[in-house]
């Protein structure tokens, strides 16, 4: 199962699946004197509620045999106890298998919890910023834009907002509505980009400093200066909305995973919820500045977030060492050549990599100077629940309340999460 | 054969005087037997999972993490969480309001104002008044919900193009507004159906003779309208109050949001027992809410017999 269906979400993995993974692997093991019959249950719907489904599929004690599942959960599934390590389920067969070579150690992690794999990484992700070179060019700026502060992002909003009309300048995710992608591609970055991390020596940040400054950029944005669009934020659909703006030329920068490059706008056939014809010509791309340079963490003049998915074996599988089979066969290197062929994205095989990317000059931009700068969400259980925490937290700054009544909410509502000693204030 | 005549007599001979309250004559072991089934199925369908959910709502019980595969008995910890979230009596309010609102005043006095403006009609004009009504309460809420989205567009939609409003965001601006008057329109077919079969049962001659002593239509339907269906009024207002209640539809609409500002209590149920993960403070929330609604029912019945 993967949240992924023809003609809607994640189209090219559906069509992979459909096409390339199922009559592939029974031709294998047709080969190799079995019969076999796989099943693709799509889905088609928000992350919350594919977390959802998946999650009491497990519980129940069903579901599919190979579920995929993003990175950040398989902490909390593990804990439930809903999945358990690849070589418990599989046996010594996945613990020797031949593509751990090929997989970094970083991204394995992505996948693993308390030291152990509990799946197998789809691949690794980062995120920048896209701009509208059309509309960039009206406003006198340069096609050719790398903004090296927070002041450089806004002085440019504040020019699109001068010469182009009808135009949303900058949307930064901000809100519940939007989920995890608030997240994701707003606060966190911004975060990081003050120098902060959001989880450090067994502590939460709380009412600190990079706290204030990150919503001090969304209050900039939404409320002071009027660059973002504050009701797109709040619209129960407003993400998928965003997209279809940015596609028609009606924003001019948004902060996105490179997944909106290769899925969401992908001009290819059949791909993209919101394609754009010139996308190659029209969409801009740059890496997301920290406040100043060297503010970043570690010291970095740039930042991103990393997340990924990846898929698990489930253990009420009825025949788990086909199952792992399955998953294998789906993480060879030919697998990857075909997913690749529907829609390039960065795997997380580095042969494969270096293969495939010098085709796409994006996803190559992200595999050479994204990833290398990244971070990670803390990859404990509390994390989701903060996570929808600092959601409000932007919701609120950008429905008018002040910074300063937002964390008097923030910060009890964080402390009841993770309990009050696990929480940093001042800095 | 005799067997079964021994079974069928003993029990009448132990039990003389039974014989009076014993109408069917079955006997108290086989009219046990004839409502087990129904029995077994209340106790599977109605008190099991009312039972399960109470227990839940006493435990930590969550959709994913260690609570999910060791869950703990808290207690009333739950309940002393609820009552202390600002977001709980967040929903409360806005719970009222949507209730009062959109259920016993607007679908109420939109139903009656329907059932007596088309009492007088016949024939095709009617049957085509009452078809418009009744359609919006058969189709599916998911397919009302994507037709309501459709007109209150801030982009492209209905209602700001007759009213040459662009960009006016209602669902984020009015959202409350908008849900009632949502919930209104979905729910008024109830009320003008069961006002409808009320009215046709005041007697014409009342009616006849109230006009004949030269009553007014306002005086006519308040002396002798009102009295004479105050019994549906009453049952009218419980029923639409209960189901307003419980109705989880306008989560189609605006997800609760945005914020806060639509979080009716089913939808705070379900945003904090399934995207949130805690069953178990669901659980609980949901006992609080069938409490809510057996106060409710209770403060109805009462007024019914006292005004009896």
């Amino acid at each position: 199962m993967s949240n992924a269906i023809s003609g809607g979400k994640n189209a090219a993995e559906a069509t992979w699946i459909e096409e390339w993974v199922i009559p592939r692997f029974k031709e294998a093991q047709k080969n190799a004197g079995r019969e076999v019959d796989v099943i693709f249950e799509a889905q088609g719907v928000d992350d919350e509620d594919y977390k959802t489904k998946t999650a009491l599929d497990f519980q129940s004690g069903k579901g599919a045999d190979v579920v995929s599942l993003d990175g950040i959960w398989i902490g909390e599934y593990a804990q439930a106890d809903y999945i358990k390590p690849l070589d418990d389920v599989a046996g010594a067969v996945a613990g020797s298998w031949d593509g751990w070579t090929q997989i970094p150690e970083a991204i394995q992690g992505a996948a693993s919890f308390e030291g152990k794999r509990y799946g197998v990484p789809q691949g690794a992700d980062g995120r920048v910023i896209y701009y509208n070179k059309t509309l960039f060019e009206k406003a006198g700026l340069p096609a050719d834009w790398q903004p090296t502060s927070w002041d450089d992002i806004l002085s440019a909003a504040r020019a699109i907002k001068d010469k182009v009309a009808d135009v949303v300048p900058l949307q930064l995710n901000a809100g519940t509505a939007m989920g995890e992608a608030t997240s994701m591609q707003g606060l966190l970055p911004m975060l990081m980009g003050t120098g902060q991390h959001l989880w450090a020596d067994g502590a939460w940040a709380g009412d600190t400093q990079g706290m204030r400054q990150v919503l001090d950029l969304y209050k900039t944005i939404y409320v002071d200066e009027g660059l973002g669009d504050p009701i797109l934020q709040q619209e129960a659909s407003g993400r998928d909305t965003s997209f279809q703006e940015f596609a028609a030329g009606r924003i001019a920068i948004l902060f996105e995973g490179d997944y909106f490059w290769r899925s969401v706008i992908n001009p290819a056939e059949g791909v993209g919820t919101a394609p754009m014809a010139d996308r190659d010509t029209v969409v801009g791309y740059a890496k997301i500045p920290a406040r100043r340079p060297g503010a970043g963490i570690n010291g970095q003049d740039y930042v991103s977030m990393s997340g990924g998915t990846a898929r698990v074996l489930n253990p009420n599988s009825a025949d788990p060492e086909l199952a792992w089979e399955l998953l294998a066969f789906m993480n060879s290197v030919e697998a990857f050549e075909a997913r690749a062929a529907g829609t390039l994205s960065i795997s997380p095989r580095d042969d494969v990599n270096a293969k495939l990317l010098a085709s796409d000059p994006m996803l190559s931009f992200v595999s050479e100077h994204v990833l290398p700068i990244t971070a990670y969400r803390p990859g404990l259980a509390e994390y989701p629940e903060v996570s929808v925490l600092l959601q409000q937290t932007t919701l609120d700054v950008v429905m008018g309340t002040g910074i300063d009544d937002v964390m008097r909410s923030y910060v009890p509502g964080l402390e009841g999460v993770v309990g009050a000693d696990a929480v940093t204030s001042g800095n | 054969m005799p067997v079964a005549k021994t079974t069928q007599t003993s029990p009448r001979a132990q039990r003389p005087r039974g014989c009076d309250e014993d109408v069917a004559g079955l006997g108290g072991g086989r009219a046990l037997l004839f409502v087990a089934p129904a029995l077994t199925l209340i106790a599977l369908f109605l008190l099991f999972p009312a039972v399960w959910t109470i227990y839940l709502g006493l435990t930590n019980y969550r959709l994913t993490g260690l609570a999910a595969s060791a869950t703990d008995v808290v207690g009333a910890d739950n309940y002393l969480t609820t009552l202390r979230d600002p977001s709980f009596w967040n929903s409360l309010r806005v719970t009222v309001l949507f209730v009062a609102l959109s259920g016993v005043v607007g679908q109420s006095l939109m139903g009656f104002s329907l059932a007596w403006s088309v009492r007088r009609l016949g024939g095709w004009a009617r049957t085509a008044l009452e078809s418009v009504v009744l359609a919006a309460w058969v189709i599916p809420g998911s397919v009302v919900s994507f037709l309501w989205i459709a007109l209150l567009d801030r982009r492209e939609g209905t209602l700001n193009a007759l009213l040459h409003m662009p960009g006016k965001a209602w669902l984020i601006e009015h959202p409350l507004a908008v849900i009632i008057i949502f919930n209104i329109w979905c729910g008024t077919a109830f009320s003008m159906q069961l006002f409808s079969s009320a009215l046709s049962a005041v007697p014409p001659s009342q009616l006849e003779s109230s006009r004949m002593a030269g009553a007014s239509g306002w005086q006519q339907l308040r002396d002798v309208v009102l009295p004479t269906i105050r019994g549906h009024i009453l049952t009218n207002t419980l029923m639409i109050t209960l189901w307003t209640f419980n109705t989880f539809t306008p989560y189609l609409l605006t997800a609760g949001g945005p914020g806060r500002r639509t979080e009716i209590m089913s939808v705070y149920i379900y945003k904090t027992a399934i995207p949130g993960g805690h069953l178990g403070r669901g659980a609980a929330l949901s006992v609080l809410m069938l409490l809510i609604n057996l106060v409710i029912a209770l403060a109805y019945m009462r007024v019914g017999r006292s005004r009896r």
